[in-house]
């Protein structure tokens, strides 16, 4: 196994921890007010659907980045009901393979 | 890459920099601004790590992923309180384990997978987040939070690129959240009582005792 890759981990490590560890090694989060701990309570549903969104939304095409709508619209759709219905991510997710598996099988985009 | 730097979504992409000859330093800051979200996770994180030790915080950062964050703040908010083992399964156990394990698959069977679509291997991380996002909508405020996010985010994305779309939608969509009036959104928890801790995940503050008789005196 090539272990070319390691410098290109440690230099990732180098700029990926100081975001995931300013918040939580910072004292003075402690002393924010009510309103921005309000504000940071928010911020996991909108990144969270944020990334989901922009995932199956948004596709490369000639150089520039386009609006999409296709089969992984479904496929998310479906595992959204699912999960709020059941609160089961694990059947969401296995719903949302299989319609994408399906609706591949049929030949949708 | 997946135990030193364990970033996702950052992996798959660094890759595709190195193969396009990208030089380090833009690797490093296309990483960053890749993982800029993590700054609000981290954020998010803290109240609830109040009083832990520095090492263990340092160690927590380490595993904070998408997954390890919505897990561990959605079962916070469930017990009303920091719970240790909970993060700790949530980011090891739920998420660094499987995430190397599969990573090795990956390397081993990836060969062998000539076109992941065909196996709806694509829609699993939008749907996972989209699935995270729902376990931590409890009413209106994060409902329009995580609306605000995906339209922002997207919007965001087509003007410039999907990495600066996500922070946007990070940064923005709970502002959406917050134009929510209190009233309509029910939150009307004193701040450290049960009731806050389940509508806002912040968690029991000292001195929340008096907060808590207040509560119990107006449920009898």
């Amino acid at each position: 196994m090539s272990t070319d890759l390691v410098p290109l981990a440690v230099l990732m490590f180098a700029v990926t921890y100081p975001s995931r560890a300013i918040g939580l090694l910072n004292p003075a989060i402690d002393r924010l007010p009510r309103r921005a701990l309000e504000y940071l309570q928010l911020v996991g549903p909108a990144v969270l659907a944020a990334l989901a969104a922009t995932q199956v939304m948004v596709a490369p095409r000639d150089d520039r980045w386009v609006f999409v709508v296709g089969l992984p619209w479904l496929s998310v759709l479906a595992c959204l009901v699912i999960v709020a219905w059941r609160r089961s991510l694990f059947v969401g997710l296995a719903a949302a393979v299989a319609i994408a598996i399906a609706g591949r099988a049929a030949g949708l985009p | 890459m997946s135990v030193i730097a364990f970033a996702g979504a950052a992996q798959f992409a660094a890759v595709g920099y190195v193969a396009a000859g990208l030089s380090w330093p833009a690797i490093g800051l296309l990483t960053f601004l890749l993982n800029a979200r993590h700054i609000l996770y981290s954020a998010a994180l803290a109240p609830w790590f109040r009083g832990r030790s520095f090492v263990e915080r340092a160690v927590a950062a380490h595993l904070l992923t998408d997954e390890a964050f919505a897990l561990s703040i959605a079962h916070f908010r469930r017990v009303g309180r920091f719970d240790a083992i909970g993060y700790w399964y949530g980011a090891i156990v739920t998420t660094l384990i499987p995430w190397n394990v599969a990573t090795f698959a990956g390397v081993m069977l990836g060969d062998a997978i000539v076109n992941p679509q065909r196996l709806g291997i694509d829609v699993i991380s939008p749907a996972a987040m989209g699935g995270l996002a729902i376990g931590l909508i409890s009413g209106r405020r994060e409902l329009a939070a995580a609306f605000g996010g995906a339209a922002i985010g997207v919007a965001a994305s087509l003007v410039s690129s999907p990495t600066v779309g996500i922070i946007a939608g990070g940064l923005f969509g709970p502002l959406v959240g917050l134009l929510i009036p209190p009233a309509q959104a029910r939150e009307v928890a004193t701040i450290g009582s049960p009731e806050s801790a389940g509508r806002y995940g912040v968690p029991r503050t000292p001195g929340s005792a008096t907060s808590d008789a207040r509560h119990e005196d107006r449920s009898r």
